[in-house]
């Protein structure tokens, strides 16, 4: 199937299409939306299966070959990236249906959380640096309108925050792709790749990848560009929380993974150093948050940070152990990630406040949802056989033998402080003496279910890591070996 | 030609940057505006800014435009058109609930949300 890669776009898009004309109409708004995103699910499998078989795919939209036209290009990472965006989004849908509200249901919820997929699939799907750019805003404009939708004083207050800095960061993008153009010429990954690579990468390449690296790393929040992301995250509520920190981060970091491999792979001595020591410094920044705060949203968001910090740091080792163990990892948070969000929702409910020293003893009347999120917390920690493990250890062991033994401390030290922070909410909102209940058993049983979908895939994804191995392994060569990627695309 | 254009790419960033230094939400608003139409006319410059040649490539022909540049602005502006418009409307929202447009006043209060 030539046309596969376009269809987990097209086809968030014409359920977003199709839910726009019937807006109060909820029972087929809820329908529509899970028919939808069931369909993305099994074309992103579908997808994956192909990709395996075939490495790379590329898709000359409207036949107009590379370098001229748009391309999509389904590799390893990219169709790995689409499927957990999918599960995510699904089980975010499913915990939206029955916490969202019929407010926010009215006024296009489901439509514009559609969108948000069109944005992030297509960010990782596309092989042109512009439409990345195109990509980015589609899902940028999805996130301003979940953010505010609802408009609670908190949300309207940060959703300005959040706008502004993502303004920015979009001009300083469409800049970046004016001097990358004005000086090779050409705006498609594969060319670039070809071209930075005849010509060695000279300081102004360089330059310009420091200006893509400032862009991304404001958009996945890294160390000095990170000031915006704890309180805009703390204002939406949880499903849509779930997508933002499961999902938008991920796409800043997809894009550094990807830039950084394929196009300016040539100075690591600068680029990849300066993106080793900000990550190191991303998550000492995020491991104090989460350590110091005594609200469990602003722990598990301050655990985003930590997380893009360890990828960031994977990455910047440049060598085949770091960038498998990155690419591990960011599947790993994304799932780990989505569950976490959904038990502390979940939480919140029953205590009905966020603060950890106002709530306890919620495991005696709700031990599914305790032990979903000790399975959840314990993942994140890296503990072994679970998820988190896998990714750590190739990145710390990638870190040890390219010498770089401050930061695999500093990545070693953040798992045992992390486990601290999600060990805190553990004992302090769900042991000790029994609190007030706002929730039965009875509402939040439902709700359980996307969290415990998740942490049971997370749970086969570190115990049956000998399966997804060889995945990763075919997804992390194409990036190693950016000539695979360039041949398959260019056609040479 | 191009050495003008930088300046003039300078001056827009310049005061763009000042006004969303300021506290006013309406001027940071403006400020975004310059923002993006410095960055418009910087991918316009950056393609080369040449005069009295269509931007058709036929064979042969030594003297072109290069349309790939417009093509991206007419992307980029839309885009920056639709963000500034949500913005606006956000704005005017945001000081009917919250009854102020000044942005020290617009701080987050740690714990209390």
């Amino acid at each position: 199937m030539i046309n596969l890669p376009i269809y987990p776009i097209l086809i968030p898009l014409l359920t977003a299409v199709v839910l726009m004309f019937f807006p109060t109409k909820i029972r087929w708004q809820r329908s529509i939306s899970v028919v939808g995103s069931l369909v993305t699910l099994g074309v992103s499998v579908w997808l994956l299966s192909e990709v395996i078989t075939e490495r790379v795919i590329p898709l000359y939209l409207g036949s107009w070959e590379a370098p001229y036209g748009i391309t999509l290009v389904a590799d390893g990472l990219a169709s790995l990236l689409v499927l957990t965006a999918s599960i995510i989004s699904f089980t975010a849908l499913l915990y939206a249906f029955r916490t969202i509200g019929e407010e926010r249901e009215r006024h296009f919820f489901y439509p514009v959380f559609q969108f948000l997929l069109v944005g992030v699939n297509g960010a990782f799907l596309t092989g042109d640096i512009f439409n990345l750019f195109v990509f980015f805003e589609v899902m940028l404009m999805s996130s301003y309108v979940l953010l505010v939708l609802g408009g609670t004083r908190v949300q309207l207050r940060e959703s300005l925050k959040y706008i502004l800095v993502n303004v920015i960061s979009s001009a300083l993008f469409v800049s970046a792709v004016a001097y990358l153009y004005s000086v090779t010429g050409t705006l498609n990954m594969a060319d670039l790749g070809q071209k930075v690579a005849d010509s060695g990468q000279p300081g102004i390449l360089t330059v310009i990848a420091i200006l893509f690296l400032i862009v991304f790393g404001m958009k996945g929040s890294f160390f000095p560009l990170h000031f915006w992301l704890p309180g805009s995250y703390n204002a939406p509520p949880i499903a849509i929380l779930t997508v933002f920190g499961a999902l938008l981060t991920k796409v800043g970091i997809y894009s550094i993974l990807r830039t950084y491999t394929i196009i300016f792979p040539y100075e690591p001595a600068i680029t990849h150093a300066i993106l080793g020591t900000l990550s190191i410094l991303t998550i000492l920044v995020g491991v104090i948050g989460a350590i110091a705060y005594w609200d469990v949203k602003k722990i598990i968001i301050y655990n985003i940070i930590v997380a893009v910090g360890v990828i960031g740091f994977g990455i910047s080792t440049g060598t085949e152990t770091g960038i498998s163990g990155s690419i591990f990892y960011i599947i790993h948070d994304m799932l780990v990630k989505g569950a976490l969000f959904l038990c502390i929702g979940m939480l919140m409910k029953v205590t009905g406040t966020s603060d950890l020293k106002k709530m306890g003893g919620v495991i005696r009347e709700f031990p599914g949802l305790g032990w979903t999120f000790f399975v959840a917390a314990l993942s994140l920690a890296g503990i072994p056989p679970l998820s988190g493990f896998v990714g750590k250890l190739l990145i710390v062991q990638a870190g040890f033998e390219s010498g770089q033994y401050v930061g695999s401390f500093v990545v070693l030290l953040s798992s045992l402080l992390v486990l601290f922070s999600v060990m805190k909410i553990f004992l302090n909102g769900f042991w000790g003496p029994p609190h007030e209940v706002h929730a039965t058993k009875h509402a939040i049983r439902p709700l359980l279910v996307p969290a415990i979908l998740l942490v049971a895939l997370a749970s086969f994804y570190g115990v049956g890591t000998q399966f997804i191995e060889p995945i990763i392994a075919q997804a992390t060569e194409t990036l190693i070996n950016p000539s695979i990627y360039i041949d398959a695309v260019l056609k040479e | 030609m191009e050495i003008l254009m930088s300046f003039v790419i300078g001056i827009l960033f310049m005061c763009a940057t000042y006004l969303m230094l300021s506290k006013s939400l309406l001027r940071i608003i403006v400020g975004t505006g310059l923002l993006s139409h410095g960055a418009h006319l910087l991918i316009l410059t950056m393609g080369g800014l040449k005069t009295g040649a269509p931007p058709i490539l036929v064979d042969g022909t030594e003297a072109y435009t290069d349309p790939l540049p417009q093509a991206l602005i007419l992307t980029a502006i839309v885009i920056s058109f639709g963000v500034t418009s949500f913005m606006l409307v956000l704005a005017y929202r945001a000081y009917q609930e919250l009854g102020t447009d000044n942005m020290e006043r617009l701080r987050g209060n740690e714990g209390n949300d």
